[in-house]
């Protein structure tokens, strides 16, 4: 099998990890950066809408970095996406697809439920919650926690920095919240 | 835990402008050398490799995120997990070797500070996590993926974040 033909397969989890957390070392060596993405959302808000808010009245533009590290993220995805396809079908345990049968999903085709992310869902109730609610819940989260899986799970554990085990384990303990109590019940109300 | 070799920086000696608090270092520029717009497309690239790594394992699916939680799958714990002693080695080697930056700077980690938030917004974002399947790096690379209303994610994510700043005062911390 060609080199080009590997990379387009999906990638697993032992590739992946390890390339992510290198992440953490190539920017503190290129240029003393902490890896973190959920920043990037308060710098965008620190440069378009700061209202005078003193959370958002800092020099934004000395962390501008940030910016483009997640405008690098979108064209990696664009390019993952369009340039590196993956040639087999998207697969899902077995286990999590019955379940969520249950809740009505029925395409499994892509990396995204297609009867949740669709254009169409907008101006819905689908997509206030899916969309508008689950957004707020993680910019809001995310930046009274301090950070997110890049900045607490990633950088803060690697660091050895106990703050970041106890945001770690209250993001696992949101989640599982979160899959096994809140969604039963917003897909009941959507469906 | 163990305490870390890197200099620690307190709110006195603080550099740049930003608030001085914990909150303000995540993801933080600890570079005292200026940067211009050319030496910052080096993290636009970092980025791009990173985003194709996002997609290509699929750690922006919003079904792998359902895996996880369900705890059907080893594939997300595995890349997390992996991901942090990846990090982890890394950053023991850079303390052991005194390795500085491109540069020539000192390597430089501010410490995380506890405070109540971690409870309280860890929860809420984990409840947005496993409803959006994404947390904010697979924002971005989903909408580069084409899913254009993820957008709308993303400006929801940022009222969110513009309405913790309203009411960070009056938030418990």
């Amino acid at each position: 099998m060609d080199l080009f033909e590997m990379i387009r397969k999906p990638w697993p989890w032992y590739v992946a990890g390890p390339i992510i957390g290198m992440t953490v070392p190539v920017l503190l060596l290129l240029g003393n950066k902490s890896f973190g993405i959920s920043s990037s959302l308060r710098h965008i808000c620190a440069a378009v809408i700061p209202a005078n808010i003193s959370f958002f009245k800092y020099d934004w533009k000395k962390e501008i970095w940030n910016l483009f590290f997640v405008a690098g993220i979108t064209i990696g995805g664009f390019i993952a996406t369009y340039l590196l396809t993956n040639p087999e079908s998207f697969m899902i345990a077995e286990k999590t697809q019955t379940s969520l049968s249950q809740l009505g999903i029925t395409d499994f085709s892509g990396l995204m439920p297609a009867e949740i992310f669709a254009v169409e869902n907008i101006f819905s109730l689908k997509g206030l919650i899916f969309f508008v609610l689950g957004g707020f819940l993680v910019g809001f989260g995310t930046r009274y926690a301090g950070g997110c899986t890049s900045g607490h799970a990633i950088m803060g554990l690697s660091n050895l920095q106990w703050p970041s085990l106890v945001a770690t384990i209250f993001f696992m303990i949101g989640g599982f919240f979160s899959t096994w109590i809140l969604l039963p019940w917003l897909f009941q109300l959507v469906n | 835990m163990a305490t870390t070799k890197f200099k620690t920086v307190s709110g006195i000696n603080l550099k740049d402008q930003l608030d001085q608090d914990a909150d303000s270092y995540d993801g933080t520029n600890q570079q005292s050398q200026k940067e211009g717009f050319g030496a910052n497309l080096k993290y636009l690239l970092v980025g791009l490799f990173f985003g194709i790594v996002f997609v290509k394992a699929e750690i922006v699916s919003w079904f792998r995120i359902q895996e996880m939680f369900r705890l059907d799958s080893f594939h997300m714990y595995g890349v997390i997990g992996s991901a942090v002693v990846t990090g982890l080695i890394s950053l023991q080697i850079i303390k052991r070797f005194n390795i500085k930056t491109r540069s020539g700077e000192e390597i430089n980690i501010p410490s995380k500070t506890f405070n109540k938030g971690q409870i309280y917004g860890g929860f809420l974002f984990g409840l947005g996590w496993a409803i959006t399947g994404a947390c904010p790096g697979p924002l971005f690379a989903q909408i580069g993926s084409g899913f254009f209303v993820v957008i709308i994610t993303l400006l929801s994510a940022i009222a969110g974040t513009w309405t913790y700043g309203l009411l960070r005062s009056k938030l418990p911390h």
